[in-house]
């Protein structure tokens, strides 16, 4: 029963599922490798970027594709607002207390989103969503080989801001010595909150990608979150590279761990592997050393 | 952690809930005695957020109609016009999450409970309220152990697995005899829990006896994710037969996926499909859903009651799925033993349960009889999906169209 053919479906399948993963962890890495806090709302804001993305296309009739060009800038500005207004504030500068901030956020976001749209189940049909492109024995479905397209340019996008603008540099000099990057004159809180911002967009566009494919209710962004930890460690906190390969890594395992072991048992391979990282390599495939 | 953890010290927090807790007894305690006949506390438990938030909400909604109607046409008679006061309750989607809920309901007075939803809670919840001798009827949960543990406060109005797989088999070697036997070979695909595990291994042992071959049975967590690693499976063996047994949000993502994939069976014949008889997912994406057949609890569709409550839940733009009127049934059910129990004694009612010929619900079912908590009357029916509507195609008494077997080539 093991063919080729097959392999390379689970292999294919695997990297695509990997992709919209690795978005996901790009925006958390991104977090954690500027503020060093795990952000856990996250998965959060992932179910109300997916909720906006299904009331700009049930109200708008915006298609996700457009509507992640007006998201992204939208959760940019609300994941600004909330770390520069509410939990940069509320933190005190206590990296204990932002964790503690975050996860009330989560809170607070998902029992809003439950008040407001009730348990429902929410999905979007669009013309496009069976469509798929045939590849040897396999379909690909088009949502799924746009989503795979889309995370590789947000990552190089993301890679280019980081590299070469002003901002990437204040990103990056705060993320390696803050005290030092306050005596040069960049403005720590602003950095902060750019960062936050620019963690937000990443899930409001992964939000987008997922829609046509998945559903939404107040809890869906939570299936993701785990494993974009997961991959965030493995990857190496704080590494654009890694979560993006990190994420393709961990979507083939789990599909070909999925295909051998079965679906239940094989979601234990990725947190075997999140053990192994730990033990072995604890700063991650591409992380830096502290 | 640092003893400065808390702004609030332990001591005043707890102080200050406890004066809260006060505040809100008083004042539930001032309306009671202003109420003519004290109101009769029911317990409402469904998880209402979390993995199952859906089929929850979905029982919460026919449980509280039910109560607003014997509300609004009298309340309980015998016990002078009592209005039921439902207590609500979440059990979060989990076992404990139901326990928790349960001691607060006990807690709260509440004379009884109805829900539950899914089995795992269901197992737990009622074993916590034998504890109080407080009575428990399971809206849902199918797990034969749910009433097979000897506890004598847990009733079940619904069918529960052993008659749902006896009744889905048989009609399945019907149907499949009927199209001159087409079907051979079968994948099973389950969601991981009490209820899809419990289905699966059933299955397991039963379709070899009757003629079938079971390629593979593939079990999937909830929530899962994808399943195209599932359907590339299915794909590879090229089974005549699918039979998935998961939850509604599982169950649509396995239906589409299968659908992208061009994977088409010569059937997909779900045993209590979450999705495979719902209204609200052939809607939605009636491509995926058409020619599914199921195996599951169902409304009378010749019982004009059944016909006016889904006409009434329609109008508040919900879907009128199975936990809508089983837990509708249910509700009525506690109400007309609590009638004949004339109080809220619980012993009273748990023996008015156990003698119930409840004849007033809107379920397809045979006379109410209780055997150690077990509705003997419950019965599952078949349904398939028939160009965007669900029609009922076993037993022939209550059957609404001819199978469509095996499905159309597109």
């Amino acid at each position: 029963m093991l063919s080729p053919a097959i392999l390379l479906a689970a292999v294919l399948n695997g990297l695509m599922t990997g992709a919209v993963y690795a978005l996901v962890a790009l925006g958390l890495t991104l977090i954690y490798g500027v503020l060093h806090i795990i952000n856990f709302a996250h998965g959060a804001l992932l179910t109300a970027a997916m909720f906006a993305a299904f009331f700009a296309h049930q109200l708008l009739g915006l298609d996700p594709y457009a509507a992640a060009v007006f998201l992204a800038p939208l959760f940019f500005l609300i994941g600004y607002g909330l770390q520069r207004f509410i939990i940069g504030p509320a933190a005190h500068g206590e990296d204990r207390n932002i964790l503690l901030v975050t996860l009330g956020l989560a809170v607070i976001i998902e029992n809003a989103l439950l008040y407001a749209f009730r348990a429902d189940t929410r999905t979007v049909d669009l013309p496009y969503a069976f469509d798929v492109v045939e590849v040897g024995a396999t379909f690909l479905a088009v949502p799924r080989l746009v989503a795979f397209i889309v995370v590789f340019a947000v990552a190089l996008g993301l890679w280019l801001i980081m590299r070469w603008t002003d901002t990437g540099k204040a990103i990056r000099a705060v993320a390696k010595e803050k005290r030092g990057a306050e005596l040069v004159g960049i403005e720590v809180a602003h950095v902060y909150a750019l960062t936050f911002g620019l963690g937000t967009a990443c899930v409001a566009i992964a939000a987008c990608l997922l829609i046509p494919s998945y559903y939404v209710n107040p809890h869906a962004g939570n299936a993701f979150v785990l494993i974009a930890f997961t991959i965030v460690v493995l990857g190496g906190m704080g590494s654009v590279a890694g979560a993006l390969i990190g994420g393709l890594f961990v979507g083939v395992v789990e599909s070909l761990s999925g295909y051998f072991l079965g679906e239940s048992l094989g979601q234990i391979s990725i947190f075997v592997m999140f053990i192994l990282v730990l033990l072995f390599r604890p700063r991650g495939l591409f992380g830096e050393r502290a | 952690m640092p003893r400065q953890f808390l702004p609030v010290s332990r001591r005043r927090l707890l102080q200050s809930t406890a004066a809260g807790a006060a505040a809100t007894m008083a004042g539930a305690l001032s309306a009671v005695l202003r109420a003519q006949a004290a109101p009769v506390k029911i317990g409402v438990l469904h998880p209402v957020s979390g993995a199952l938030s859906y089929s929850g909400q979905q029982g919460r909604i026919g449980a509280t109609i039910a109560i607003e109607e014997i509300n609004s046409t009298g309340g309980l008679k015998a016990l002078g016009g009592a209005k039921i006061e439902p207590m609500l309750g979440d059990a979060q989607s989990t076992p404990e999450g139901g326990n928790a809920e349960v001691e607060k309901m006990n807690a709260a007075g509440v004379a009884a409970i109805v829900g539950g939803y899914a089995s795992s809670i269901c197992l737990s919840a009622s074993q916590t309220a034998a504890r109080y001798d407080l009575p428990y009827i399971v809206d849902v949960g199918v797990v034969d152990s749910i009433v097979t543990r000897g506890l004598k406060n847990t009733f079940r109005f619904g069918p529960g697995f052993g008659i749902i797989a006896k009744t889905a088999l048989d009609n399945l070697v019907t149907l499949n005899d009927q199209a001159g036997k087409p079907a051979k070979t079968v994948m099973i695909v389950h969601e991981d829990s009490a209820f899809g595990s419990g289905l699966a291994k059933l299955l397991e042992t039963q379709l070899p006896e009757r003629g079938f071959q079971i390629l593979e049975t593939i079990p999937h967590p909830t929530p899962a994710r994808d399943f195209n690693t599932v359907v590339l499976k299915i794909k590879a063996q090229n089974p005549d037969l699918v039979i998935p047994a998961n939850y509604y949000n599982e169950y649509v993502l396995l239906a589409r996926t299968m659908q992208q994939q061009r994977v088409r069976p010569k059937g997909i014949y779900s045993v209590l499909g979450g999705a495979a008889s719902s209204y609200k997912f052939v809607k939605e994406f009636p491509g995926a859903a058409q020619y599914i057949m199921d195996c599951n609890h169902w409304f009378d569709p010749k019982n004009p009651k059944a016909l006016a409550l889904k006409k009434k839940i329609e109008e508040k733009n919900a879907f009128y799925t199975y936990e809508v009127y089983m837990n509708y049934s249910c509700m009525l059910l506690l109400a007309d033993a609590i009638e004949r129990a004339a109080g809220t004694d619980r012993g009273k009612i748990i023996a008015a349960l156990a003698d119930s010929t409840f004849a007033g619900h809107v379920m397809p079912y045979g006379p109410t009889r209780f055997v150690d908590g077990q509705n003997q009357g419950a019965a599952p029916v078949n349904t398939q999906v028939l160009d965007n509507d669900i029609q009922v195609i076993f037993p022939a008494s209550f059957a609404s169209a001819r199978p469509v077997f095996p499905m159309p080539r597109a």
